[in-house]
């Protein structure tokens, strides 16, 4: 139950772009099309659910040698690393997984989410315990996937306005500011079903 | 977007006013929103952030245009993002130590400022390839930007959402105003993250369409200047170079209350009545 409660949390009450503004960059910048943001929604999945692990590990690192305010640093390091790895791994080994993620991965490294999960992680299940570990885990994995629901349904909604006829100050970037908004009341209403 | 973190200016003074008006990082090149939507609940919240973006942006800035042609090319990217880092985490410490409540506010987007894409972007289109002086004028003017941004959306939300102005506290000292009884009249959306991208969108679209109507403006001041050279060519003579000037004045002013269709009309009135008062 707690698991479940955790995902329910994760992708819809404490969605991170819509509740939370981590990875809004990503979502206004690369929501035109369907399928681009859905590459993008993997690519975040991916590299958060492996990013929580690892900073799980350099934390605990970090706080066997007493040095925790090196945390920021430590972490951003281990996140551009991490991405920059799993880039070779993957053209080595699953090159169609590869290909399919292509340009968004490199570009995840200053994504703020990825270090945002990483040290929300740390904040709300410490370090000990193989339990924090898989909690870290799974809200990595569903805070990715809350995080490619809402940028699947913007990419949605871009595509048919780019059919309508907008008003022209509003072109662009406020009418997607407008969308977002109207998305996030809606996701406004699970806030509270999980204390 | 591109053309304008490219952009060169030539004095010193218009690299920091293009930071805060011609390529706001928020309002034209829509950079580092995360920070933006999430800290501009109240004005006073907003300005810290903005200090603090704007403290690591000008030193990262002026490390980087020291490095820059030390850092080797193919690593630049990982060596700005350690600067920034370290930068951020003094900065955090500073905050801690100094001013808690902010440390509080700003919570976990303090450390996000090391993703935040404004510093990367200027480090990396910016610092690496201009002088330190310049560098750090620029640091200093998307920071000031950053921060105006940041203010401005903060005091929107935090007027229509909370019915405060700048509520805020420093160290004992507690400041700000509350309107009467508009906290009991507040739209409460408006500091939830709904109102933070709606206002956001709104201003944006209001500064779109400001700025669509002072080109427009501009466009016609100066066809009209254009028109009225031409047409006083055939009668030199008479007036002199200081009456000309005089008289295309009196053409704008005319045109600024003029609307629309008949702004021929209005302006060559104008230039009648400025003849007959001579």
């Amino acid at each position: 139950m707690t698991y479940f409660l955790l995902i329910v949390g994760a992708v819809f009450v404490n969605n991170f772009v819509l509740c939370q503004f981590l990875g809004c960059c990503p979502f206004l910048g690369v929501s035109k099309k369907t399928d681009t943001a859905l590459g993008m929604g993997l690519a975040v999945i991916f590299v958060m659910g492996i990013a929580s692990i690892f900073t799980w590990l350099i934390q605990k690192l970090l706080v066997a040698a007493g040095i925790e305010y090196l945390q920021t640093i430590a972490f951003i390091l281990v996140i551009a690393a991490l991405v920059q790895l799993v880039e070779m791994v993957l053209k080595k080994l699953m090159p169609s997984l590869y290909s399919a993620l292509g340009v968004y991965l490199p570009l995840i490294t200053t994504n703020c989410a990825v270090l945002g999960v990483a040290i929300l992680n740390i904040e709300s299940y410490g370090v000990a315990g193989a339990e924090s570990l898989l909690m870290s885990f799974l809200n990595g994995v569903f805070s990715g996937a809350g995080f490619t629901l809402a940028i699947l349904l913007l990419a949605g909604i871009r595509e048919r306005m780019d059919i309508k006829a907008v008003p022209a100050p509003f072109r662009g970037f406020p009418i997607t500011l407008v969308t977002a908004s109207i998305m996030s009341m809606a996701f406004a209403a699970f806030s509270g079903m999980i204390s | 977007m591109s053309k304008a973190l490219t952009l060169d200016p030539k004095g010193k003074g218009r690299i920091v006013a293009n930071g805060i008006f011609a390529s706001n990082p928020v309002f034209r090149l829509v950079l580092g929103m995360c920070p933006t939507l999430a800290i501009s609940t109240s004005a006073f919240n907003g300005l810290g952030m903005g200090i603090a973006a704007t403290v690591v942006l000008v030193c990262s800035n002026l490390l980087v245009s020291l490095l820059r042609k030390v850092i080797p090319d193919r690593v630049r990217i990982p060596a700005y993002v350690l600067i920034i880092a370290t930068f951020v985490t003094m900065v955090e410490m500073l905050l801690r130590k100094f001013v808690p409540a902010l440390y509080d506010a700003l919570g976990i987007y303090l450390p996000l400022i090391v993703v935040n894409c404004i510093i990367l972007a200027r480090a990396e289109a910016f610092a690496s390839q201009n002088g330190v002086g310049d560098s750090v004028l620029d640091g200093l003017g998307m920071g000031l930007g950053f921060t105006l941004a940041l203010v401005l959306l903060g005091f929107i939300r935090e007027f229509l959402g909370a019915g405060t102005v700048f509520v805020g506290e420093l160290g004992d000292a507690s400041f700000g105003l509350v309107l009467g009884d508009m906290p009991d009249y507040a739209m409460s959306v408006f500091v939830l993250p709904a109102g933070g991208f709606l206002t956001l969108g709104l201003v944006m679209a209001a500064i779109n369409a400001i700025s669509a109507k002072a080109e427009k403006d501009r466009q016609s001041k100066c066809a009209a200047a254009a028109e009225e050279t031409f047409a006083e060519q055939p009668t030199p003579a008479t007036a002199g170079a200081n009456d000309g000037a005089e008289a295309a004045a009196a053409i704008s002013e005319g045109e600024g209350n003029a609307d629309g269709a008949d702004k021929g009309a209005e302006a060559t009135k104008a230039r009648d009545a400025e003849g007959g008062d001579e």
